[in-house]
C-alpha cells in the first residue's frame, strides 16, 4: 500500500476531476468536496511516510527505468507536495463559498483544479527529465483554462499570451532535453548526473536551452510580462493557485537539475552569476512594478514576479543554507502570497473594486480581510515572525558564508522595498475619509465563514512557518546530489 | 518547567490580552478593559516573582529551536528584571490613561490590540536571550507600534507614519546585517554576561568592528541617536498614551537597552575597549546629548520639546555604557528607569493639558499651574528630575554618570554633562514659569480650578510620584539604584 | 551524435524560423504557428538523435517525439480556441 502512494497522489485527484467532468459538482457540492478529500488524502499520507521513513519510490506498472517511469519522493518533493496539500486543501474551502454564486464556473473550476492538482504532484514526484517535460505540459494546460474563468476578453489575452509563450518554454525545455539524450542515452535524472560530467559544450547548451524553457515558464524577468495579466485578472482562488504552486513548479524543476544533472554547467561562475542577475533583476523590477500599480490584485502579483526571484540566487552561493533558504522561501512564499490573493479578493468581493486610492477608510469595516493582508504582507516582506522572515535568514546568512555580500544587500533591499508596497495598501485601510469631501463609508457586502476562514488560516500559517522551520527543513533533508 | 518558564509566560500574558482584544471586536468596551486591566495587574505579578527568583539566584530559560542550530530564547537575568518591571508597571499606568484619553474615541479594539502586542513584544526584547530572539521582537515591535503613530488616520499622521517605517525599517534591515554577519562568523550572538564573542575579535578584529558599527546603527535609529533621530519629533502626532509608549514604555528604550545588551552581553567590556568602542559610544552619545537639548530649545510646541529632550536624554544611557566604568554603567542603566518614569509624567501632563484645555503650544501654558495645579506640579517634578536637581531621580542618574566619568578618566565628559543641565534648565524652566506665573492672556476663561478627568490624573501622579520617589529612596532595597548596582556587581564579577 | 547531415540542418532551420516567427509576428495566430513550427524543428531533431545506435533506430526518442507531438496538438488546439474566442469577442467589441 505505502509504494502505491505516489501513484495514488497523482492519479486520486486526477480521479475526482474526471468524476466532477461526468457528474456536476453533485448535490451541495458534494462531488467536489469528495474529490478534494481524494486529492488530500494520498498527499498527506505520503508526505508521513517520507518524514518516517525517507525517499519513498514506485516504478509504474511495475517496469524499471530505463523502459519505465519511476516516480521518487524525497524530502524536496515531500515538501512541495505538503506545501501543495495546505494551499490547495485552503483554496478549495475558499472556493466553495467563492464560486457559490456561478454554477458553470465551479463546474469547470472543480474539473480543472483536481486536474492541475494530479498534474503538480506528479511533476513533483517525476524523476526522469522526460516525464518532467509531460508533467509541466500537464500543469501549463491545466493552469490556463482557469484562467479563463474569469471570463473576460482581457483573461483570454492573458491565457493566449500565457499558452504561447508556456509552449515555446516547454518546447525549448525538450530540446535541452534531446541532447542530454544524445549525450548519454538516458532521461533518468540519477543516472543522468552521474554520467554527464565532463561533456564540454554540448551539455553547456542543453543546459542553457532547459533553464531557459523554465525560465520562461516561472515568469523570471524579462519574461514575466504574461503574468501580472494572468495572475491579477483571474479569479482569486485561480490566483491564489497559480502565484503559489504554478510559477513554483517551474522553479521546483530548475532547483531539481540544479541539484543533479544539470549540477556542472550550473555551477560555472558565468551561468550562476547570470542567473542570479535575472534574479536580482526580478527582485527589483517586481517591487517597483509593485510600488506603482493602482489595483490591488495587481500589486500582489507584481510581488510574485519580484518574490520569484530569491529563488534564483540560490546558484552563485551554493551551499546548504542558501538551498535551505530558497526552498523556504518558496514554501513561505506559496502560503504568504495565496493568503494575499484571498485577502484581495475578499476586498474586491467586499468593496466592489479593488482600486487602492478608493479604499481610504475601509480598514475598519474590512477589518479581518485587511488584517489578512498585513499577516500574509508581514512574511512577503521578510520580517519576523513569519516563514519569509526564517527564508530571509538562511539566504543572508548563505550569501555571507559564500562571500556575495551584495546579494545580502539585495536581499535587504528587496525587504524594503516588497515594505513599501505592503505598507502603502496599509496606509489606504488605515487612512479615514476625508471629512471635507463629505465621503461615507463605502457599502460592503458580507462574506461567509467559507471565504472567510481559509484566508486567515493561510495568514496564519505563514506567520507560524515562522516557527516551523526545524521539523521542515529536517523534511527537507540535505542537498540531493553532488554537494551533499 | 512552569517557573522557569515564566519569561515565557510574561510576554504570553500581553500577547493572549492582544489577542483576545483583537477577537472580542470594537463594541465590548466592558471586555477589553477587563482584560486588559486584568493582564496588566497579572503580569506585574509574575514579574514580582520573577524579580525576586533572580535576587535569589535562580535560573529562568527556555528556548526553541526555530532553524537548525538557531534557537529563540527566552531568558530572564537582572538586566531583564530592569526592562520588565518599568515596562509592566507603566503598561498598567498607561492602560489606566489611555482607557480614560480615548474614551468616546473610534477603533478603541484597534487600539488596545496593537498596545498589548507592542508591550509583548517589549518583554520578548527584555527576556530575549540571544540576538536573535532580540531582533525578531525588535521589528514585531516596529509592526505593533505603527498602527498605533497613525492611529488618528489624519493625512499628516500618515506621513508620519511612513517616516517612521522608512526610519525603523531600515534601521531593522541594518541590524539584521550585523547579526547574521556574527551568525555567519559562527557567533550565534548569545547574551552571556562578560561577552561572547569567543575570541573572535582576535581572529577578525576588523569585521568585528564593522559589525559593531551595524549594530549601532540598527539600534541607534530606535534610540534616536543623532541623526537617526527625525521620526521621533514627528510622531509625536500620536495620540498621548502613544507618545508615553515610544518615549518610555517601549520603543527608544529598545533600542537603548539593545545598545546595553551588545556592549555588556555580546561584545564584553574587554572587547569594547580594546577596539576603543567605548569610547565612539560615548562620542555619538554626548554629541546627541547636546544636539537634542539645542533642538529642544527652539520647538514652540511642548510635545516636540519633550520629544527633542527625550532624545537628548535617552543618550545618557548610552553614554554611561559607553564609558564603561562601574559608576557609569550604573548612571547609565539606572537612567533607563528613571528617564522612564520622568518622560511618561512629562507626556501625561502634556496630555493632560491638551485633552483638558485644548494646550498645545508653550505659549498656551501662561497660567495653567492656577487651573490644574496637581498636573502642574507632576510637570515640575518631571521637569526638575530631567535637568538633574536633587534629590529628584534624574540628579542620581547624572550623579553617578558623573563619578564615572571621572573613574574613565573621560573628563571631558563633565563639561558635557553641565552643558546638558544648563541647557535642560534652559528649555525647561520657562515652561514652568509660565505655568506658575504667566498672566492667561485675555480672550482665555476665568481662572478658576479645572483639573483633567481623573482617570488622566491618577496615573500621572502616580508616575510623577514614582520618580520623586526613585530618588529620594534610592538607597532603600529595591529601588532601581540598589537593583542596577546589584547588576553592576554581576557584570563587573562581584 | 549524428553529423551535420540534411536533417540537423532542417532542424536548426525549422527552429531558427519558428523563434524567428515568435519575436517578429504580433497576431497572436502567427505566433501559435510559429511555436509549432519551432516544436516541429525539436521533434526533427529527436528523430535525427535516434540513429544513434549502431543497430537500428533507437525506440525512445520515437515515443519521446510521439508524446510530444500529441501534447503540442492538444495546445495548439487550445490555442486556436482562444485564438477564435478573441476574435469573437473584438466582432462583438465592434457592433
Amino acid at each position: 500500500m505505502t509504494e502505491m502512494l505516489p501513484v495514488l497522489a497523482v492519479f486520486l485527484p486526477m480521479l475526482g476531476g474526471v468524476l466532477v467532468f461526468l457528474l456536476g459538482c453533485g448535490p451541495r457540492n458534494a462531488w467536489s468536496v469528495l474529490t478534494v478529500m481524494l486529492s488530500l488524502t494520498p498527499s498527506l499520507l505520503l508526505v508521513q511516510q517520507v518524514a518516517a521513513v525517507g525517499t519513498v519510490e514506485h516504478h509504474l506498472g511495475g517496469w524499471a527505468p530505463p523502459l519505465g517511469i519511476r516516480l521518487m519522493a524525497d524530502g524536496l518533493s515531500a515538501l512541495m507536495i505538503l506545501l501543495t496539500a495546505v494551499v490547495g486543501g485552503l483554496v478549495s474551502m475558499h472556493a466553495l463559498g467563492h464560486f457559490a454564486e456561478r454554477a458553470n464556473a465551479a463546474r469547470n473550476f472543480w474539473v480543472l483544479w483536481p486536474l492541475l492538482w494530479g498534474s503538480l504532484n506528479a511533476l513533483f514526484l517525476s524523476a526522469d527529465l522526460f516525464n518532467a517535460y509531460v508533467t509541466l505540459e500537464l500543469v501549463t494546460l491545466a493552469a490556463i483554462p482557469l484562467v479563463l474563468l474569469a471570463g473576460s476578453a482581457q483573461a483570454v489575452n492573458a491565457a493566449l499570451r500565457y499558452l504561447i509563450l508556456a509552449l515555446f518554454g516547454s518546447m525549448l525545455y525538450l530540446a535541452g532535453v534531446a541532447l542530454v539524450y544524445g549525450l548519454i542515452g538516458t532521461l533518468d535524472m540519477q543516472l543522468a548526473a552521474e554520467r554527464l560530467s565532463g561533456a564540454g559544450w554540448v551539455l553547456d547548451l542543453a543546459a542553457a536551452l532547459m533553464v531557459t524553457g523554465l525560465l520562461v515558464k516561472a515568469a523570471i524577468v524579462p519574461f514575466h510580462l504574461w503574468l501580472p495579466d494572468a495572475h491579477g485578472g483571474a479569479p482569486a482562488p485561480v490566483s491564489a493557485l497559480l502565484s503559489a504552486l504554478v510559477v513554483k513548479a517551474a522553479v521546483y524543476l530548475l532547483l531539481r537539475l540544479w541539484s543533479g544533472p544539470l549540477f556542472e554547467p550550473l555551477s560555472q561562475p558565468a551561468a550562476a552569476w547570470l542567473l542570479a542577475g535575472l534574479g536580482v533583476a526580478a527582485i527589483l523590477y517586481g517591487s517597483v512594478q509593485a510600488l506603482r500599480q493602482r489595483r490591488l490584485k495587481l500589486v500582489v502579483a507584481y510581488s510574485t514576479v519580484a518574490q520569484l526571484g530569491y529563488m534564483l540566487l540560490l546558484f552563485p552561493m551554493a551551499g546548504l543554507l542558501a538551498w535551505q533558504g530558497v526552498i523556504y522561501h518558496g514554501v513561505a512564499h506559496g502560503v504568504a502570497k495565496a493568503a494575499l490573493f484571498l485577502a484581495a479578493g475578499n476586498i474586491l468581493y467586499q468593496l466592489g473594486h479593488d482600486r487602492i486610492v478608493d479604499m481610504r477608510g475601509s480598514g475598519s469595516v474590512l477589518a479581518i480581510s485587511f488584517g489578512c493582508f498585513a499577516l500574509a504582507g508581514v512574511s512577503i516582506m521578510g520580517l519576523p515572525p513569519s516563514g519569509g522572515f526564517l527564508a530571509k535568514w538562511l539566504l543572508l546568512q548563505g550569501s555571507l558564508q559564500a562571500g556575495a555580500w551584495w546579494l545580502a544587500l539585495v536581499i535587504l533591499a528587496g525587504g524594503l522595498l516588497a515594505a513599501g508596497y505592503v505598507f502603502r495598501v496599509l496606509r489606504a485601510a488605515f487612512q479615514v475619509p476625508d471629512p471635507d469631501a463629505e465621503e461615507k463609508l463605502p457599502e460592503v457586502r458580507h462574506i461567509g465563514a467559507m471565504m472567510r476562514w481559509p484566508m486567515l488560516l493561510l495568514a496564519l500559517t505563514a506567520i507560524g512557518l515562522g516557527f516551523a522551520g526545524e521539523p521542515l527543513l529536517t523534511l527537507l533533508g540535505d542537498v540531493p546530489g553532488r554537494l551533499g | 518547567m512552569i517557573y522557569q518558564a515564566l519569561p515565557l509566560w510574561t510576554l504570553m500574558t500581553s500577547l493572549v490580552a492582544a489577542l483576545v482584544v483583537f477577537a472580542a471586536g470594537e463594541s465590548r468596551h466592558r471586555l477589553r478593559i477587563t482584560v486588559n486591566l486584568a493582564a496588566a495587574v497579572f503580569k506585574l505579578v509574575l514579574v514580582g516573582v520573577m524579580l525576586l527568583g533572580v535576587l535569589r539566584g535562580d535560573l529562568f530559560l527556555v528556548s526553541f529551536t526555530i532553524l537548525p542550530g538557531l534557537d529563540l530564547v527566552f531568558h530572564a537575568d537582572a538586566l531583564t528584571l530592569l526592562f520588565t518591571t518599568l515596562s509592566a508597571v507603566l503598561w498598567l499606568v498607561t492602560t489606566v490613561y489611555a482607557v480614560s484619553y480615548l474614551e468616546q474615541r473610534p477603533n478603541r479594539a484597534r487600539f488596545f490590540g496593537f498596545f498589548s502586542l507592542c508591550v509583548a513584544a517589549t518583554m520578548g526584547i527584555a527576556t530575549a536571550g540571544n540576538l536573535f530572539t532580540f531582533f525578531v521582537f525588535y521589528e514585531l515591535l516596529t509592526l505593533a507600534t505603527w498602527p498605533l503613530v497613525v492611529h488618528n488616520g489624519w493625512p499628516k499622521a500618515m506621513a508620519v507614519g511612513r517616516l517612521y517605517l522608512r526610519y525603523t525599517l531600515g534601521g531593522g534591515a541594518v541590524l539584521l546585517l550585523g547579526i547574521v554577519a556574527l551568525n555567519a562568523l559562527g557567533v550565534p550572538g548569545d547574551f552571556l554576561a562578560g561577552g561572547s564573542l569567543d575570541g573572535l575579535e582576535k581572529t577578525h578584529p576588523g569585521l568585528v568592528y564593522g559589525i559593531f558599527l551595524l549594530l549601532l546603527l540598527g539600534l541607534g535609529v530606535k534610540a534616536a541617536v543623532v541623526p537617526l533621530h527625525v521620526w521621533l519629533p514627528n510622531a509625536m502626532v500620536a495620540p498621548a498614551p502613544v507618545s508615553a509608549l515610544l518615549h518610555a514604555v517601549a520603543v527608544v528604550k529598545a533600542g537603548a537597552f539593545g545598545i546595553v545588551r551588545v556592549v555588556y552581553d555580546v561584545y564584553g567590556l574587554e572587547v569594547m575597549a580594546e577596539l576603543h568602542l567605548g569610547s565612539l559610544l560615548a562620542v555619538v552619545a554626548s554629541i546627541t546629548i547636546i544636539y537634542g537639548s539645542l533642538k529642544a530649545i527652539a520647538q514652540t510646541d511642548i510635545k516636540r520639546r519633550l520629544a527633542y529632550s527625550t532624545v537628548s536624554q535617552v543618550s545618557y544611557i548610552a553614554l554611561g555604557v559607553g564609558l564603561g566604568s562601574p559608576y557609569a554603567t550604573i548612571g547609565g542603566l539606572v537612567h533607563l528607569v528613571h528617564q522612564g518614569l520622568m518622560k511618561i509624567t512629562l507626556f501625561f501632563c502634556a496630555g493632560n493639558f491638551a485633552e483638558t484645555h485644548g494646550v498645545h503650544k508653550i505659549s498656551e501654558l501662561n497660567g495653567i499651574g492656577r487651573r490644574m495645579p496637581w498636573t502642574t506640579a507632576m510637570f515640575t517634578l518631571g521637569a526638575f528630575g530631567m535637568m538633574g536637581a536633587p534629590p529628584m531621580a534624574g540628579f542620581i542618574s547624572k550623579w553617578y554618570l558623573g563619578m564615572g566619568a571621572l573613574q574613565a578618566e573621560a573628563y571631558w565628559v563633565i563639561p558635557v554633562l553641565l552643558a546638558s543641565t544648563a541647557l535642560n534648565a534652559i528649555y525647561f524652566l520657562p515652561l514652568l514659569y509660565r505655568a506658575w506665573f504667566g498672566r492667561p492672556a485675555a480672550e482665555h476663561e476665568p481662572a478658576g480650578m479645572a483639573e483633567a478627568r481623573p482617570g488622566l490624573l491618577v496615573p500621572t501622579l502616580c508616575t510623577g510620584l514614582a520618580a520623586l520617589g526613585a530618588g529620594v529612596l534610592a538607597g532603600m532595597p529595591l529601588s532601581p539604584l540598589s537593583w542596577v548596582t546589584f547588576i553592576v556587581g554581576q557584570e563587573y564579577g562581584g | 551524435m549524428a553529423g551535420l547531415d540534411v536533417y540537423a540542418l532542417a532542424a536548426a532551420v525549422l527552429m531558427g524560423l519558428g523563434f524567428h516567427g515568435l519575436v517578429t509576428q504580433p497576431h497572436p495566430l502567427k505566433r501559435l504557428l510559429a511555436v509549432n513550427v519551432f516544436g516541429n524543428g525539436v521533434f526533427l531533431a529527436l528523430i535525427v538523435l535516434a540513429r544513434r545506435l549502431p543497430d537500428g533506430p533507437d525506440p525512445i526518442p520515437h515515443a519521446m517525439v510521439l508524446t510530444g507531438i500529441v501534447i503540442a496538438v492538444s495546445a495548439t488546439a487550445f490555442g486556436l480556441a482562444l485564438v477564435r474566442r478573441q476574435a469573437q469577442d473584438r466582432e462583438r467589441g465592434d457592433d
